[in-house]
């Protein structure tokens, strides 16, 4: 992509770009934390993952306000407007990624009574690694605008769905043979359940990265305006 | 007083407009659109200089069609080319066709004052006669013979409300019109254009001499006008191209690089070297 000749114009969507990587990057380590710390009824760790809330809600804020100006002053168009929209939308989705996370640490908490199941929660584990695999991706993908690795992501949502539909079905077998245990399945199915929010939020940001490349919105196909 | 403005959003919405377009549906284009203008293998040069090459494009009846491109590009020449503006100047060559509702308008023989007449222009500074209001409006009224007094005030009251002027001048139609203020004078040449009842009108940079709130009082009219005329304007205002218009055609150099509905234009061109003007980077 060659450089604007307003070379203001190019450090001002750099720094968007950094802004959006760096709200990225404690969302990651949100995720990471709250999933580790599910799966071994860490409750500090847990208590991690809400302090760097403020933090992720103050770099949306930014990102927003950044967007809103950038706009206001430079009337951009074509790739620059795709861009712009895209980034504010992919600051919603990672704010949420982060909620989700909260989610995740305080199902911790409220499993932390019991113990860790025999199986060591594979199904969360599986999903966790997969989840965490699109995040890192589609912010790579976003960093490099990388077509092929969104596409990766984007493909990789069905994955985090049969791993819920998987985690789901276990854990109703779970609480017919261990009625003690009802609590922690619940709370697991509820992390599950988060994991494929997250899976969710990353294959949207990757569709964004399509629209900004492509100039082609690939959400919800079928039902394209006519 | 005998109107024949119609709801422009109501004649847009009837058909289908460039409004409906959208980037991943179906969007309007100029070749499903009824033709008014049409452009053909158009090359000119002024005294052995290309100044345009090989341009092809159809400009589609009752839409806004922006012509866009740096200094140089050939924008008025092209705009000129439609109602043979260019033919006054020495040394002009011109090969290629131009066709005004199927007819050819460079052919042998062809009343080119009965050409301007349909094909109206409004330029970049406001030229009123140093007449009054009245007769700057009827003016070329009175070129054509047998209208009548009352229907000449008809005329005249009808053009200034069309433009959008009539409220302001009503009370001061026999003063002089250089008394007027830019964007009054601005109005007051596009009803002296569409007084005539022109099917094209053609405007050439017609907000860049303006104020803000005169070049948005001009936009608007655009947009109204767009409804009931053929509309070419070249504009060096990208954002002022987008904002009125329903197609823009793109130049460079003497030749067309893209022509596609202005949505599609701003939001997703085709071409890098389109993309690279809009979003000012170096081409």
């Amino acid at each position: 992509m060659s450089r604007h000749i307003s070379e203001q114009y190019d450090s001002e969507l750099e720094s968007l770009n950094r802004l959006l990587m760096e709200m990225g990057g404690l969302v990651e380590r949100q995720l990471r934390s709250a999933a580790r710390a599910f799966v071994t009824h860490d409750t500090g760790l847990a208590a991690e993952v809400f302090t760097l809330e403020t933090d992720v809600n103050r770099l949306e804020l930014a990102l927003d306000d950044e967007c809103v100006h950038i706009i206001a002053r430079r009337q951009p168009a074509a790739r620059d407007l795709r861009l712009l929209i895209s980034i504010m939308k992919a600051g919603t989705d990672l704010e949420r990624v982060g909620d989700e996370a909260c989610k995740i640490a305080r199902m911790t908490e409220q499993v932390a009574t019991f113990p860790i199941p025999d199986n060591g929660y594979i199904g969360i584990q599986h999903m966790r690694d997969i989840v965490i695999r699109m995040l890192t991706t589609t912010l790579d993908a976003f960093a490099r605008l990388d077509l092929d690795a969104a596409y990766e992501v984007i493909a990789a949502d069905a994955e985090v769905d049969d791993g819920f539909a998987a985690v789901d079905r276990a854990l109703l077998r779970e609480i017919d043979e261990q009625s003690d245990f009802v609590q922690r399945a619940v709370n697991t199915v509820w992390t599950a359940r988060a994991l494929e929010r997250i899976g969710d939020h990353a294959k949207n940001i990757s569709e964004y990265i399509v629209y900004v490349i492509r100039g082609r919105d690939v959400r919800h196909p079928g039902s394209a305006r006519s | 007083m005998a109107t024949e403005r119609k709801d422009p959003g109501n004649d847009r919405a009837a058909s289908d407009g460039p409004a409906a377009g959208g980037v991943d549906g179906a969007p309007a284009s100029p070749e499903r659109e009824t033709p008014c203008l049409e452009v053909r293998d158009l090359s000119l040069s002024y005294g052995g200089v290309p100044a345009l090459s090989h341009v092809s494009l159809t400009i589609p009846r009752r839409r806004v069609t922006a012509f866009i491109g740096p200094s140089g590009c050939g924008k008025s020449t092209l705009l000129r080319c439609l109602n043979r503006l260019n033919d006054l100047i020495d040394g002009v060559r011109v090969s290629g066709s131009v066709t005004l509702n199927g007819m050819d308008i460079y052919r042998r023989g062809v009343d080119v004052a009965d050409l301007r007449r349909r094909v109206g222009m409004v330029f970049q500074q406001p030229n009123p006669f140093p007449k009054s209001v009245y007769e700057n409006v009827a003016y070329g009224l009175r070129l054509q013979r047998g209208i009548a007094r009352s229907e000449m005030d008809d005329r005249v009251e009808w053009s200034l409300k069309s433009a959008a002027l009539w409220d302001e001048v009503r009370d001061r139609l026999n003063e002089t019109a250089l008394e007027l203020s830019g964007g009054q004078q601005q109005r007051l040449m596009i009803a002296r254009a569409i007084a005539v009842r022109p099917d094209v009108l053609l405007l050439d940079e017609p907000a860049s001499a303006l104020d803000p709130i005169s070049t948005l009082r001009i936009e608007e009219l655009i947009h109204q006008l767009g409804a009931e005329y053929t509309i070419a304007i070249v504009t060096h205002n990208m954002q002022q191209a987008a904002r009125v218009s329903d197609y823009t055609a793109f130049l460079y150099m003497g030749e067309l690089v893209e022509f596609g509905n202005t949505d599609g234009m701003f939001l997703n061109p085709a071409k890098q070297q389109t993309e690279d003007y809009i979003t000012g980077r170096y081409g």
